[in-house]
Order: structure tokens, then C-alpha cells, then sequence
């Protein structure tokens, strides 16, 4: 999607003597080589990436409607990890962190209780919240693009947020509580990407245009529900709920849901990390993967297990958030090539640090909140076409 | 090593003709085995057997003895690598991740390449005169650069049959020819070559046997010299050659020829 010109090798060989050996191409001399090149020096970038996503979390414990000095929030958070390590009670460690911290950390608390609950109650579990969120949602994105061999999928291909809607708008219906809504879109999520999956095993053909087939199937089949239940809803609280959560939302993120979401998406991002290489063997199509000795069939239900359990768990406390997980998979291909070994990691670091960048955004540039999925398309949506007209190569 | 396809037979479905009727045949070492034939005559479903791929067919394709349908991926992958038509990649890799794809097989399933494979791609890509293209994206490349990248490929995943779906489809006249001699210098080398070709002049240059195929059958094997001939190719192609015989050096060659005007009559 966004592949360079194709350039030309050159008459020469890298000896700078024309070699009868090698391959050529004629009009070589205007056009720029493309032998002996050298990579662009990706450790150097990924380490700006993940110092730029640091600065991005403290940055986000600062900005609000409740204003909080970063000196402050540096000390509250310093002094929560100085109060964890000694009610550790090592001995050791309690001396190097009581010499290391004593100097900064001052004995008595300069902040107020109102501060330090902003911090703790509001705003980290808020902050950790789109950092996972991004995170699942880049990485399933940038997973279920390879082994699709298309790079216009995303997360959401195989029908789990349409999944996830129906479960949330049927929790809404029945006045089941926010735990529950979580509860149902997630399993709503599974149920969708589980059905497509089935409809795909039992019809015959070419498996990646089937499953792609079976996801809108499915896909359409929920959204069709979920506009009836919107349509049989109350119109004083159920409809506005409903519609207010399809458009994605980490205002009322809490610890609990973290705790919840962090368990499973560590958990599908564990595997797909670890697999990064098969991966990229994956995206070369089933016929050359399986000749490479690949079990293409299992790998494929790995990839689909895992990136549907984090795409359902990131949709079910945050609502639909379209545009992540379709363009950051993009940017980390900009920044840091196309090889899965660095995509996926950079896909998990840049996906949570843009969510919670845009999260900043949604809660300050306006007195009530603005929902996330809207967002995310007018921020990622000018920066996508501005790098693809800078050619995707200048990063 | 060896591979032996008896009694080969293949439909897509019970209501379709058969693909693949009764063919058999054996290659042993050092064989580069031109397979031609029209298009669509089953030559590549033909490979797509003997890869594990397809594997309802009658009849048995044996690698050393033991039936394909026996073996897994993993297993086969050690024995046979695929060639296919180099085309224009989704993901733009550089050519020596794309090469490392080929130690896949020896890797455990969580594992990354390491060096050790960095320094088996390095050379097959100085086997093949491709190291300098190590850095530049497999798109961006000419067609003959990307068709010896996925010949390197092969190399690394250290099977010794290797199965080619005409390797040379799209390549410009030199370079049809420099990847060509790099093949018939890998058939010197021991491995065993499978290659599909439109062009019978190939198989005169650099096969030592060939095979035509035809609705299906196999209508001639044997070496070049001896099956290839002017009837034959009126037969399968419905076009009149003249077989040249020339002098060329030390070499003796032969080319086909096809003979214009007379053509018309069939088409």
C-alpha cells in the first residue's frame, strides 16, 4: 500500500565493473541504487519510539480538567513505588531505593488527597486502559493483515466488533450494568469471529477469501441486530447509551476493567510476539508458507485466536474504535520496515502511545468528551494521508 | 534420493475431467526434468501434488520410498523446495529477510533466525552473485533478481529437489538466459530439478530429460534429443517448427524454429 517506486539495479556490480553474471536492467544510471544499501539504523528508532510513548504517559497524567504539576505527579508516582518497595520489607532493595529516591522524595506528602486520587483513580486506569487498548488493537491489525496478505484489513475483518456491539447493545437493553456490558461484548466479540470461522471450515475454495467472505456474512448478520435492538430501545436513556458506546469511550475506564483486560490481552500478545517470525513466512500465501515447511492451518487458528481475544476484550471496555488497528501497522511498517520481528513490537509500543495521545485529545480540546472513535479518524486520518504523499519513506 | 510418481491421477471434483491422467515418471540425481505443455494441461496441479498441497489423488508420488500423503510439511519441506513465479510481493521485505524465510524449517516454532542462518542466506546469495541486493526491498528489484532471490531461498531450506513453475515467465531475454544457466549449475551441483517451461528451446539448452504433457498424459519422456521433435510439437501446440541443428563452438545445438505462414491453417 504504501511500497516505495520501484527502482532499478544497476549496469554495475558493487566491484563497479559491469558483470556479465548479473542480473540488469537497462535506463539504470538515473534511477537510484538499490544495491549495497544500507538499513536505516531501526534499534535508533525504536528506542525514540518507546522514549516518545514514556514522555506521552507522563505527559498524560498532567493534562486535564484537574491540573496537576508535572513535578507533582512525578512525586506522587516516585513516592507509590518508594511506599510498594518498603512494604516489600527486602532489606537490600529497601536500602538502594531509600539512598536512590530519599534525595527527591520529600518525608512529607506535598500534594493534596484530591491530587493524588486524580492520579491513581482517574487518570491511570485511564491512561493503562488506551495503552492496552491501542496496543490489542495495532498488533491484531498488523497480525490479521499478514495472513490475509492485504494490507486494508483490520482488526475487526472477521466480524468482532460487530460481535462486540450486539453483545453491549443487548447489556444495555436489559439495564444489566456496566460489568456486564463488558462481559457481553466480549463474549458477543468471540461469538461473531467463532461463527465466521465455522462458515468459512464448511464451505469449499480458497480458505482466505472464504473467512474474509464469513466475516462481512457475520459481520452484517450482528450490525443488523443491533440496529434492531437500537431500533425496539428506549429512546430516553438506552438509545443515546448505546450509540454513545459504539462510538468508543475511556471515560469510564476503571482498575477492575484494566486488571480484566490486561490479563487477556497479555495473553493473546504473548503468542503473537513470540510467532513474529512464522508470520512473516505466513504473509507469502498458504501453497509457499506450507512449502517452507510451515503448518499453515494451525498457525492461522493461533493468529485468529489471539488477535480476536484482544480485539474483543479492547472493544468490550472501550467501545468501537475504528482506524487503529488498520493505519498503525502502517506507521510501524514507515518507521521500521516490514519485518514482523520489529512490526509486532512496534505495533504494541505505537498503537498504546497513539491511543492515549488521542485519549489526551478527547478529554481536554472540549468541555464534555469526545468520543474516541470519532477521533481517532480525524487525527490518524490527516497524519496517513501526510505521510503517504511524503512517499512513506522520509520517516 | 529419489522421487518416483506412479500411476498419478487427479480431478478437482468427481464431476470435472481428470487433470491428471495415469501420469508417471522418475528423477534421479543431477536431473534438470523440463516439463512442457500447453497451458492449463495440469502441470502445475502436477506440482502441487508432489508439494503436498493436493492430496486426493490416486496413484502415489514416493520421496525415498515413502508415500507423500504420509509425510507433513515439516518433513517435506526438508526434501523438496518451491519455486514459484516471482511476483510483486504485498509486503515489501529486504531480499535477505526474504531469503531467511528458507531456514524457517530448522528454526523451533517460537524461534527467530539467528546467525547461523544470517550466514547460510549470505551464501546462497554469493552462490547466486545476489549479495549486493541483501538491503534493497524484494519490490523493488528487476523480475530475474527476484526470481534468483527465491531460487536462494530454496538453497537455504537445504532440500535437493527443487520444483520451479516456469522460472523464467516474464524474465527479459538475458535474463532468461542467466537464470537458466544458474539452474542447470545447481542440477551439476546434485540437486534434482523440476521445471515447467514454454519454451522448448530451453529444454534442448539445459535439460538433460523432459517431459510433455498433455491433456493430462504424459505423451513423450525422455531426453530432449530424442522426444522433441517437429511432430510432437505440431501435436501439442498446433504450430509447424523446423529443429535447426547447429554447430556453436564447441557445442552442438539444437533450436526450434517456428515456421511463419505456415501456422495459419490451424489457428
Amino acid at each position: 500500500m504504501v511500497d516505495a517506486v520501484p527502482t532499478r539495479s544497476p549496469l554495475t556490480g558493487p566491484d563497479g565493473a559491469t558483470s556479465a553474471d548479473q542480473l540488469h536492467t537497462a535506463d539504470a544510471v538515473s534511477a537510484p541504487s538499490v544495491s549495497d544499501r544500507d538499513l536505516p539504523n531501526y534499534l535508533l528508532r525504536f528506542v525514540l519510539l518507546v522514549i516518545a510513548v514514556a514522555l506521552c504517559v507522563i505527559l498524560s497524567f498532567v493534562v486535564g480538567r484537574f491540573s496537576i504539576g508535572i513535578s507533582d505527579v512525578i512525586l506522587i508516582l516516585l513516592s507509590s513505588v518508594f511506599q510498594f518497595v518498603i512494604s516489600l520489607n527486602i532489606p537490600i532493595l529497601c536500602d538502594i531505593v531509600q539512598i536512590l529516591l530519599s534525595p527527591i522524595v520529600p518525608a512529607t506528602e506535598a500534594w493534596d488527597d484530591a491530587m493524588y486520587s486524580v492520579v491513581f483513580n482517574i487518570r491511570l486506569p485511564r491512561i493503562l486502559a488506551a495503552l492496552l487498548v491501542g496496543a490489542a488493537l495495532s498488533t491484531a491489525g498488523a497480525a490479521y493483515q499478514g495472513m490475509f496478505q492485504n494490507p486494508l484489513v483490520s482488526p475487526d475483518i472477521l466480524g468482532a466488533s460487530a460481535g462486540a456491539s450486539f453483545g453491549a447493545a443487548l447489556a444495555i437493553y436489559f439495564y444489566l450494568g456496566t460489568g456486564a456490558i463488558t462481559i457481553f461484548a466480549f463474549a458477543g466479540g468471540l461469538v461473531a469471529v467463532g461463527a465466521a470461522y465455522a462458515v468459512s471450515r464448511l464451505t469449499r475454495g480458497n480458505t482466505t477469501l472464504s473467512m474474509v467472505l464469513a466475516g462481512i456474512l457475520v459481520g452484517s448478520l450482528f450490525t443488523a441486530s443491533t440496529s434492531y435492538i437500537k431500533l425496539i430501545a428506549d429512546t430516553n436513556d438506552q438509545l443515546p447509551a448505546i450509540t454513545y458506546w459504539l462510538m468508543g469511550s475511556l471515560a469510564g475506564a476503571t482498575m477492575e476493567d484494566v486488571y480484566f483486560a490486561g490479563v487477556v490481552i497479555l495473553l493473546g500478545l504473548v503468542p503473537l510476539f513470540l510467532l513474529r517470525w512464522r508470520m512473516n513466512v505466513l504473509t507469502l500465501g498458504e501453497d509457499e508458507a506450507k512449502s517452507m515447511g510451515i503448518n499453515t492451518d494451525l498457525l492461522r487458528l493461533i493468529v485468529i485466536i489471539c488477535a480476536t481475544f484482544v480485539t474483543a476484550v479492547a472493544v468490550s471496555i472501550s467501545g468501537i474504535i475504528g482506524w487503529v488497528g488498520l493505519v498503525i501497522p502502517h506507521f510501524c511498517r514507515m518507521l521500521l520496515g516490514y519485518d514482523y520481528r520489529r512490526v509486532i513490537p512496534a505495533a504494541i509500543i505505537m498503537g498504546g502511545g497513539f491511543l492515549l495521545l488521542v485519549d489526551d485529545f478527547a478529554r481536554t480540546i472540549a468541555t464534555t468528551e469526545v468520543p474516541l472513535g470519532i477521533l481517532t479518524a480525524f487525527v490518524g486520518a490527516p497524519i496517513f494521508a501526510y505521510l503517504l504523499m511524503m512517499g512513506g519513506r522520509r520517516l | 534420493m529419489s522421487l518416483e510418481i506412479s500411476h498419478l491421477s487427479f480431478a478437482y471434483s468427481r464431476r470435472t475431467r481428470l487433470v491428471l491422467d495415469d501420469v508417471s515418471f522418475s528423477v534421479k540425481k543431477g536431473d534438470l526434468l523440463a516439463v512442457l505443455g500447453p497451458n492449463g494441461v495440469g502441470k502445475s496441479t502436477m506440482f502441487r501434488c508432489i508439494l503436498g498441497f493436493l492430496r486426493n489423488y490416486k496413484g502415489s508420488i514416493r520421496l525415498n520410498g515413502k508415500d507423500i500423503r504420509t509425510l507433513d510439511h515439516k518433513e517435506i519441506a526438508k526434501h523438496i523446495a518451491y519455486i514459484p513465479q516471482s511476483t510483486y510481493p504485498v509486503f515489501n521485505y529486504t531480499v535477505l529477510d526474504v531469503i531467511l524465510m528458507g531456514t524457517t524449517n530448522q528454526l523451533n516454532l517460537l524461534s527467530v533466525p539467528g546467525q547461523k542462518q544470517i550466514d547460510e542466506a549470505y551464501a546462497a546469495m554469493d552462490n547466486l552473485g545476489i549479495t549486493h541486493l541483501r538491503n534493497a526491498g524484494y519490490g523493488e528489484i528487476s523480475g530475474g533478481e527476484r526470481q534468483l532471490a527465491l531460487i536462494a531461498r530454496a538453497l537455504v531450506q537445504k532440500a535437493r529437489i527443487l520444483i520451479m513453475d516456469e522460472p523464467t515467465a516474464n524474465l527479459d531475454y538475458g535474463n532468461q538466459f542467466r537464470v537458466m544457466c544458474r539452474i542447470s549449475g545447481l542440477a551439476q551441483e546434485g540437486y534434482i530439478i523440476i521445471l515447467s517451461t514454454h519454451n522448448p528451446d530451453h529444454a534442448f539448452l539445459y535439460a538433460n530429460r523432459t517431459l510433455m504433457i498433455y491433456g493430462g498424459k504424459v505423451i513423450a519422456d525422455g531426453t530432449p534429443e530424442d522426444v522433441l521433435d517437429a511432430k510432437l510439437i505440431r501435436d501439442v501446440y498446433g504450430m509447424d517448427v523446423h529443429i535447426e541443428e547447429c554447430q556453436c563452438g564447441s557445442r552442438h545445438h539444437r533450436l526450434c524454429i517456428p515456421i511463419i505462414g505456415a501456422t495459419e491453417k490451424y489457428g
